[in-house]
């Protein structure tokens, strides 16, 4: 966080520090144990993070309870650190997406592919290009599982950063640019204050988004080489191999624990702080609530506790960075600006054409056109499950969602219980159904498909919760004046005013069924494996096998596939909801 | 006052402006307008929308570079340079800094040290009456004081000008007059480090209530059509008979032909096909025929009197006046509005009546509906994607105003039954839904 909370009593708490005597207050000792405490744990985690990788043989992860908190801690690092480059990542591509226009004609389109791209596949890739960075060496396969959860987080992080930036309040931007404000000081004052409350949004899904891979990223098999990283997922791996159901218990309980610790220490306390930054005049009706930051602001103690790890940010918010003395560019003529745009969109041009070839290159002379066919055959069987699913699990959840959101009392209870379902990885309780499917003699192709859906449909159950509460109240009292009652009060109000919203948690839970497929067509329990035939399971049994074309060929078509929905589904319903079912 | 003349604080000569590409449909809302502003003086731009009076102002402060011509802050011998600061309509203010950081904003950015900054700004926040709002965040309080804030914001940083874009128009009326007072005060006081202040308004008393001098703008493209001094004595009186008059001189200035062969100044811009309508209801229409045919007016009637009675401003009034006089309902000549006899038949008529006589003159006297008629008619479907008549629009005026005037016509045809449209398939029609 570079922004911290500036309230005007605090605004000077280095001259307060000083001020308050030579000797230190007992506030002081507590906050310094604290910070030195959470300072080894972290430098713990780095140093461990530096052993050669041969220690994993010697000291292999053992299903030992007492070792899980410190599992815990590792992946829950990684996350962090993760997400810390996702958000060095946000500041820096987005703005120069937002900045440049040249930028922008790249980085935008990528950014909505990346998002919408299976990153499981990529792994393998990745795995490889990070042990060779640091060879022998634990960080090149820490890099390699922290790139992985990255690769899950930055996008749609990146994104919202960058349409902040597109919408910038015209009257704010005027007056920054009136009083001259340096870019850094934009930046603090506006940019990131205005993007804030979407950022925030943005980085809990994206939190939630990594848990899904942590499991799957910490235990990688890639051809011959297997590396365990400590870690829950790696755990989680080791139990599912030996088909230990009290460690998978185990395991599902500590990651409870871990997501219901930053949720309310970390995540809810931001998002109560971020809601100053709501860009609207009026004081809002419902504000986000969190016993800690009440505990916080309304505490002396505490807050003089905590103040110090506010002045980092404040001290980088008060940077006065010296002004660059660039010479202003000539302004150049609408001819030549002409001709560099085309300039550049040759270049561009020139190096996707390059990529394609790469691509081609790559993978011709291994497959054929008879595998590339049936490869999209089995993204058709991939997308009918996804359908499928996603159409079931509407029927289910939609009117649910609308009776707990149009009932204040229970959505206020229910909405968190939903948001943390969406943030629980799912594949942690796949052996749960494998364990059903085997003792039961199902068809794994039929029952294996709902575990594509376990862990995505709760953003269409939020997400219909929230548009319920949104209906106005005026529109349901004429409702129920005019007597409006079975299907036509859905047809002309309940679905209606849930339907942008719906959009939103369809295309989200869309895109991640289509990312769970990886996990969930290919699952294991003890030495019992269950498959079922799919465009996920293609990808899963190639990067087991280590077989680079075929991964890439599998990722290549199921980003078409995601495209491609996306483009002729989601998108013109968006647009559909956007221009008709406005509800101001 | 007789003092030596100086260099004028501020100089704007032959500046032009269009928004918009400089090849295809482009929107030229600045011409050759030339502006001085001299120490002591309130100088007043007033106009209507469209008349490019807020881009002039922009101009000055350095937040659009104009097409053409030169905005000049000439340097004085011994005198600091001139500096501007500038007031918005919709107050600018960061809703997530507190009053007194909002205010501080422009010291910040000045990289003035921490206590002198807080000094300053508590000076400002004090001159301008916002003491104990230091820590309020702009969402807790009323409008009023947000401008206040904006106004502290603007001040603290010393300008030698202080630049003002409608700063009241976005107030309710009470308010709006409280604050106007309070600036005055300080103005005539001298209790502010300003020299000079310009501010944009379309508001015509305002304008005569505050400024020592009006510029009057026509609107699309924007020039100066007037200069008038304002010479009454401060502070001015509304009920003043010389300031009634000078109102009503304003409003006449502004409904009258600037020459003769000249196009009448009108916010309606464009002629024929490629005529820009302004998004006027049929009830409003309806609503001004009914009031002027009535008493007390009788079928005529003032303009000022007529905004002052609806509680409109003349920004409000203009196009509505405007579309009855396109529809040859009413006349519009010197500051008064005329009814024709149309519009009486109209008034006194039922509803299927109104809708026919309406139909009447939209099909004569508005080229863009009698097209979009003929071509339904001839085609044997008697449909026509709207997107062909908005890409003619197109041709001769930007994206913005095109589907403006579309949706205008879309209204008023379909009140006159004239045709119907489609919004989901874009689509003109004959049809008539059962």
């Amino acid at each position: 966080m570079v922004f911290l909370a500036e309230d005007s009593k605090g605004a000077r708490p280095l001259a307060r520090f000083v001020g308050a005597g030579a000797a230190p207050s007992w506030a002081d000792i507590v906050a310094f144990i604290l910070l030195a405490g959470a300072a080894v744990l972290v430098v713990h985690g780095a140093e461990q993070m530096g052993q050669p990788l041969a220690q994993l043989q010697t000291e292999p992860v053992t299903l030992d309870p007492a070792r899980l908190p410190e599992y815990a801690l590792r992946t829950t690092l990684r996350m962090f650190a993760a997400l810390g480059a996702s958000l060095l990542f946000t500041f820096t591509v987005a703005t120069l997406a937002a900045k440049s226009r040249k930028a922008e004609l790249v980085i935008v389109p990528a950014l909505d592919i990346l998002q919408s791209v299976p990153v499981l596949g990529f792994l393998t890739f990745t795995v490889t290009f990070f042990m060779g960075l640091f060879p022998g060496r634990q960080l090149g396969v820490e890099c390699a599982a922290i790139f992985a959860i990255f690769t899950s987080q930055a996008w749609n992080m990146a994104f919202s950063f960058y349409q902040a930036l597109r919408t910038i309040p015209g009257d704010l931007d005027e007056v920054s640019r009136q009083f001259r404000l340096s870019p850094w000081r934009r930046f603090v004052r506006l940019e990131l204050p205005f993007a804030m409350p979407g950022l925030v949004w943005n980085t809990m899904m994206s939190m939630s988004g990594g848990w899904f891979f942590v499991v799957a990223s910490e235990a990688i098999t890639v051809g011959n080489t297997t590396v365990t990283l400590p870690g829950i997922g790696s755990w989680l791996a080791i139990a599912i191999g030996r088909g230990d159901f009290g460690a998978v218990a185990l395991a599902v309980g500590a990651m409870g624990v871990v997501i219901v610790l930053y949720d309310q220490f970390l995540f809810r306390p931001i998002v109560a702080w971020a809601d100053k930054f709501r860009f609207e005049q009026t004081a809002s009706a419902a504000q986000p609530r969190s016993w800690l930051y009440d505990l916080v602001r309304r505490t002396h103690a505490i807050r003089q506790l905590l103040a110090p790890l506010s002045w980092p940010g404040r001290w980088l918010a008060s940077i006065d960075w010296p002004r660059p003395h660039v010479p202003a560019l000539p302004r150049l003529s609408p001819a030549a600006v002409r001709v560099l745009d085309l300039a550049w969109i040759v270049a561009v041009g020139a190096a996707v054409s390059a990529a394609v070839w790469l691509l081609v290159v790559f993978i011709a002379p291994v497959l054929s056109w008879r595998d590339l066919l049936s490869t999209f055959g089995l993204g058709l069987a991939t997308m009918a499950r996804v359908v499928v699913l996603i159409a079931i699990a509407s029927l289910i959840w939609v009117p649910i969602g609308v009776w707990i959101g149009l009932r204040p009392q229970w959505s206020e209870r229910l909405q968190p219980v939903a948001q943390f379902l969406a943030a629980f990885p799912a594949n942690v309780l796949f052996p749960f159904a494998v364990m059903a499917i085997v003792g039961l003699k199902l068809s794994p192709d039929v029952w294996l498909s709902p575990l594509m859906v376990l862990g995505t449909q709760w953003y269409i159950l939020f997400n219909v919760i929230a548009g319920a509460s949104a209906i106005p109240s005026d529109m349901r009292e004429a409702a129920s004046i005019f007597g409006l009652r079975g299907w036509q009060w859905w047809r002309q109000v309940g679905l209606p005013g849930i339907f942008p919203y719906y959009v939103t948690g369809a295309l989200t839970a869309s895109g991640g069924s289509w990312n769970a497929s990886i996990v969930a067509e290919a699952v294991s329990w003890g030495n019992r494996h269950l498959e079922a035939v799919g465009l996920g399971s293609f990808i899963a049994k190639a990067t087991a096998a280590g077989d680079y074309p075929r991964v890439a060929l599998g990722v290549a078509v199921m980003s078409v596939f995601v495209i491609a929905f996306n483009r002729t589904l989601w998108r013109p319903l968006y647009r559909f909801a956007e221009r008709r079912l406005r509800l101001d | 006052m007789n003092a030596i003349p100086k260099l004028p604080l501020v100089t704007v000569r032959g500046v032009r402006h269009r928004y918009g590409k400089p090849q295809g449909a482009s929107l030229l809302v600045l011409d050759n307008v030339d502006l001085t502003l001299s120490e002591n003086e309130i100088v007043g731009l007033l106009g209507r929308s469209g008349s490019g009076k807020s881009t002039l102002l922009r101009s000055i402060a350095g937040l659009v570079s104009p097409t053409e011509g030169v905005v000049e802050l000439p340097r004085r011998a011994g005198e600091a340079d001139t500096t501007v600061s500038m007031v918005f309509q919709s107050f600018a203010l960061f809703p997530w800094l507190t009053v007194m950081q909002n205010v501080e904003i422009g010291l910040e950015a000045k990289r003035v040290p921490k206590d002198e900054r807080r000094k300053r700004a508590l000076a400002a926040i004090d001159l301008i009456g916002l003491d104990g709002f230091e820590n309020a965040y702009p969402k807790e309080l009323s409008g009023g004081m947000r401008q206040r804030v904006g106004l502290a914001r603007a001040l603290v940083v010393n300008p030698s000008v202080l630049l003002m874009d409608e700063p009241f128009s976005a107030l309710d009326v009470l308010t709006a007059e409280t604050l106007r007072t309070d600036l005055l005060d300080l103005w005539s006081e001298k209790k502010m480090p300003i020299k000079s202040i310009l501010m944009v308004t379309h508001n015509i008393e305002e304008a005569v209530l505050m400024c020592d001098r009006i510029l009057v703008f026509s609107s699309n493209p924007g020039r100066v059509v007037a200069e008038i001094k304002v010479e009454l004595p401060q502070p001015r009186n509304r009920l003043d008979p010389a300031f009634r008059a000078m109102v009503e001189d304003i409003y006449v200035r502004m409904t009258t032909r600037a020459g003769p062969g000249q196009p009448r100044d009108s916010s309606i811009p464009g002629v024929g096909l490629g005529m820009a309508l302004p998004r006027v209801s049929t009830n409003t229409i309806a609503g001004l025929m009914e009031t002027i045919a009535a008493a007390p007016y009788d079928g005529k009637a003032d303009l000022p009197q007529l905004a002052s009675e609806l509680q409109y401003e003349a920004d409000e009034l203009f196009p509505i006046a405007e579309v009855l006089q396109l529809l040859r309902f009413a006349e519009l000549e010197g500051g008064d509005l005329k009814l024709l006899p149309a519009a009486r038949r109209y008034v006194e008529a039922e509803v299927d009546v109104r809708k026919h006589l309406f139909g009447q003159h939209l099909l004569s006297f508005v080229p863009l509906a009698a097209h979009i008629r003929r071509v339904l008619d001839e085609r044997p479907s008697h449909q026509a994607p709207a997107r062909r008549f908005r890409d003619e629009l197109e041709d001769s005026m930007s994206e913005d105003y095109a589907a403006q005037t579309l949706k205008a016509v879309i209204q008023w045809g379909r009140y006159a039954e004239a045709f119907a449209y489609d919004e989901v398939a874009d689509l003109f029609s004959l049809d008539n839904p059962i």
